[in-house]
């Protein structure tokens, strides 16, 4: 929801990023206030996922220029676990699988990250227990996948819930969702959004990366941008991804090339 | 006793130094012990000194291996020849139960046999909680054992095996073995534990543990055959392990080699399988300096099944090695064969995995996969799939990987709150725990995630 004198949560200014030497983002531009869910749209390999492993903080990606704030703090001069404590948060399009690390151990360890960063209580394993119990319904996961292991033998869909399980836990203030209906079913893509729709608030704020409109009918963003050779080139609102849908992305590319106005 | 055994020099002309090669390994059998000096059944003895004499011939044809044995390519035990190796002295009374705190499992509580340097202890062990029909004994105290003269007689060095040197040398020197026997249709599933202490100092001693398993028909038996030693030094453990399962008995074997990283440890297992048993061995190899495991299983009936598994932790100039073959013969087996290795520092780990399947063995489905995890840029690893299939009628797999920590599997967990080091720690842990979850006994399970989490420096287990 678009509100005004709302605190700005991420301001991405002029960010250029390399991996293995090749540039991917060539000078991003993108702010983020408290409660907005923002989209990311454009094709392969315009930048979307890097954009979101470098506000992640994936050490694979360099960062080479413009600067990266949240919540007024240079995000980018800290470690990839010092920003998810911080309350960034980036659900994986491709969560890894963990054998031998309890679904539930890793839960904890992870949310206790976050609490002490917060200077709040640590919870020991028979709290946490009863904390997660209230969290699965969020997903309507059953509390089975709790005692196996990380991610291991579930479905694709089993893996986006577990993701949206852990958003629920750690209460992040950015979220940014990487292609999270991808592999879904529209069953499992409707449980996914209204987890997320359940967990934005005026307080937080969700970039979501897709390819697709069919996750915006049911996570309703108030922006939608368009990425294009590492930089977003246009800005609308979900009218815009409609009309992607409808007819493709050339036109938006070409009429940037012409240089008709963003946004 | 003790035997001075002199380092040869090392010329370099080839012929001198297989004859050196072939003088240190007689030179190894003067350290063993008298076989009348125990108190063995008349029978028995006359057992031992027949295949005794038998393998005291064949090790004096035979010669130390040197890297242009095939078998030996990737283990050069050079170093070996540098070593005085000893008869052992130091008496098992000299060891006591407080020194082998760390290594007794809960879950055999009165039923572990202990041997210091391949002798039985009876003082260190426990027989109290031994299944009904089931024996667990040692070579001298055979009066439990059925036929015990004819059963000795037909399955001790009775098996066919690739391994022969050290087999040999094992069958010249050892003058004691732990002898389990499960009677037919008994289901013994309480493990028992096998624990052999080397006794480790300035004196390198060599001892030859020894070990026959019998099975019988329709029966069940979970033993742990564990290798530690107790003080500071170096020895050789040169072991040898028979196990014979007869038609449909299930053996479920656990060995465990947490040697100290100064050792030599040379270990043949050696199974017969028949109709439609099964055997699991899971292998945990720790220490050692030098370690070879000679794993050799033969299928000689149809139907039967056989899984190896295997996990080996090491660093430092440490060097691991598993030849394993699997023998089919008959049709409808199959094996399944997992083996992981980490590797950090210096160590070097090999693997070899021999799998034969002729033209009688129709129908068998063998899958092997041997992953490896390299932590240190100066580590090595050596890993040969080696599939001889003849038959036309078989699903036999093989893969072979070797990787480092993946920066995207650290990175997820970071994504988490979870800093970097405990990361790869926890990433560590995870590529080990397949092997360590299925082990039988769970104390085992805890020793092993917290020998992990000691290798990798961290505090914590999961």
């Amino acid at each position: 929801m678009i509100r005004e004198n709302s605190d700005v949560v991420l301001s991405v200014k002029d960010l250029t990023a390399d991996v293995e030497g090749v540039q991917i983002l060539k000078g991003l531009n993108l702010t983020v206030n408290a409660g907005e869910i923002h989209a990311i749209m454009g094709p392969n390999g315009s930048g979307k996922s890097t954009c979101s492993k470098v506000l992640a903080g994936h050490p694979d990606y360099d960062v080479t220029g413009g600067s990266v704030e949240f919540q007024g703090n240079d995000l980018l001069q800290l470690e990839a676990e010092d920003r998810a404590r911080s309350g960034v948060f980036l659900a994986f399009q491709y969560p890894l699988e963990i054998p031998g690390v309890s679904n539930l151990d890793f839960l904890r360890v992870s949310y206790n990250a976050r609490q002490k960063h917060l200077g709040r209580e640590e919870l020991d394993a028979f709290d946490f227990d009863e904390l997660v119990r209230e969290k699965l319904d969020v997903v309507k996961m059953d509390s089975k996948f709790l005692t196996r292991s990380v991610n291991e033998g579930f479905s694709g869909g089993e893996k986006k819930r577990n993701e949206i399980l852990q958003m629920a836990l750690l209460e992040p203030t950015l979220a940014i969702l990487d292609e999270t209906d991808s592999g879904l079913d529209i069953d499992a893509l409707k449980i996914v959004s209204n987890g997320v729709n359940q967990l934005a608030t005026p307080d937080n704020a969700v970039v979501l990366i897709t390819h697709y409109q069919r996750l915006l009918n049911y996570i309703v963003p108030d922006y939608v941008h368009v990425m294009e050779k590492g930089r977003i080139i246009r800005t609308g609102t979900k009218d815009l991804a409609f009309e992607l849908e409808e007819r493709g992305y050339d036109w938006v590319l070409q009429e940037s090339a012409a240089g008709v106005a963003v946004s | 006793m003790t035997i001075q055994v002199s380092s040869p020099n090392l010329p370099t002309n080839g012929s001198t130094v297989k004859a050196d090669r072939a003088t240190y390994l007689s030179a190894l059998t003067d350290c063993r012990g008298i076989l009348t000096d125990k108190a063995f059944q008349p029978e028995v003895l006359s057992t031992l000194q027949t295949i005794r004499t038998q393998a005291t011939s064949e090790v004096r044809s035979l010669s130390m291996p040197s890297k242009r044995d095939e078998e030996w390519r990737f283990t050069d035990l050079s170093p070996m020849l540098e070593m005085d190796f000893q008869s052992p002295d130091v008496m098992s009374s000299s060891i006591t139960l407080d020194d082998l705190a760390s290594f007794v499992l809960p879950e055999t509580s009165g039923r572990r046999l202990v041997f210091v340097n391949g002798q039985y202890a009876p003082d260190l062990s426990e027989t109290s909680n031994m299944a009904a029909d089931m024996v667990a004994t040692n070579l001298t105290q055979l009066e439990a054992l059925p036929n015990s003269a004819e059963l000795i007689a037909t399955y001790l060095n009775s098996q066919e095996g690739l391994e022969k040197t050290f087999t040999a040398l094992n069958t010249s020197s050892f003058t004691d073995a732990a002898i389990v026997y499960v009677g037919k249709n008994v289901a013994a599933e309480l493990p028992i534990h096998l624990l052999f202490v080397s006794t480790a100092s300035e004196q390198a001693v060599i001892s030859h543990p020894r070990c026959l398993i019998i099975a019988e028909a329709n029966s069940e038996v979970s033993f742990v055959e564990d290798y530690v030693a107790v003080g500071d030094g170096t020895y050789f453990t040169n072991s040898v392990t028979e196990i014979w399962a007869k038609e449909n008995a299930r053996i479920t074997h656990t060995r465990l080699q947490r040697d100290r990283p100064t050792a030599f440890h040379i270990g043949k297992t050696v199974v017969s399988q028949a109709k439609a048993s099964h055997y699991t061995c899971n292998a945990i190899n720790l220490g050692g300096k030098i370690f070879r495991h000679n794993l050799e299983v033969f299928q000689a009936g149809e139907a039967t099944e056989t899984v190896l598994d295997g996990l080996t932790l090491i660093t430092g100039d440490q060097l691991a090695d598993t030849h394993s073959l699997i023998q089919y013969a008959k049709p409808h087996g199959t094996s399944h064969q997992v083996y992981k290795a980490i590797v950090d520092g210096h160590a070097h780990s090999v693997f070899n995995g021999k799998v034969t399947v002729p033209t009688a063995a129709q129908l068998t489905n063998a899958a092997q996969l041997n992953r490896n995890l390299l932590l240190s840029p100066k580590g090595r690893i050596d890993t040969k799939p080696q599939l001889e299939i003849v038959a036309d009628n078989v699903k036999c797999t093989h893969g072979a990987t070797v990787s480092q920590l993946d920066s995207d599997e650290v990175f997820y967990l970071q994504s988490r709150g979870i800093d970097a080091e405990r990361a790869q720690n926890l990433l560590i842990y995870a590529f080990a725990a397949e092997i360590i979850q299925n082990l039988p006994v769970p104390s085992l399970r805890d020793t092993l995630s917290r020998f992990v989490a000691t290798m990798t420096g961290s505090s914590t287990t999961f």
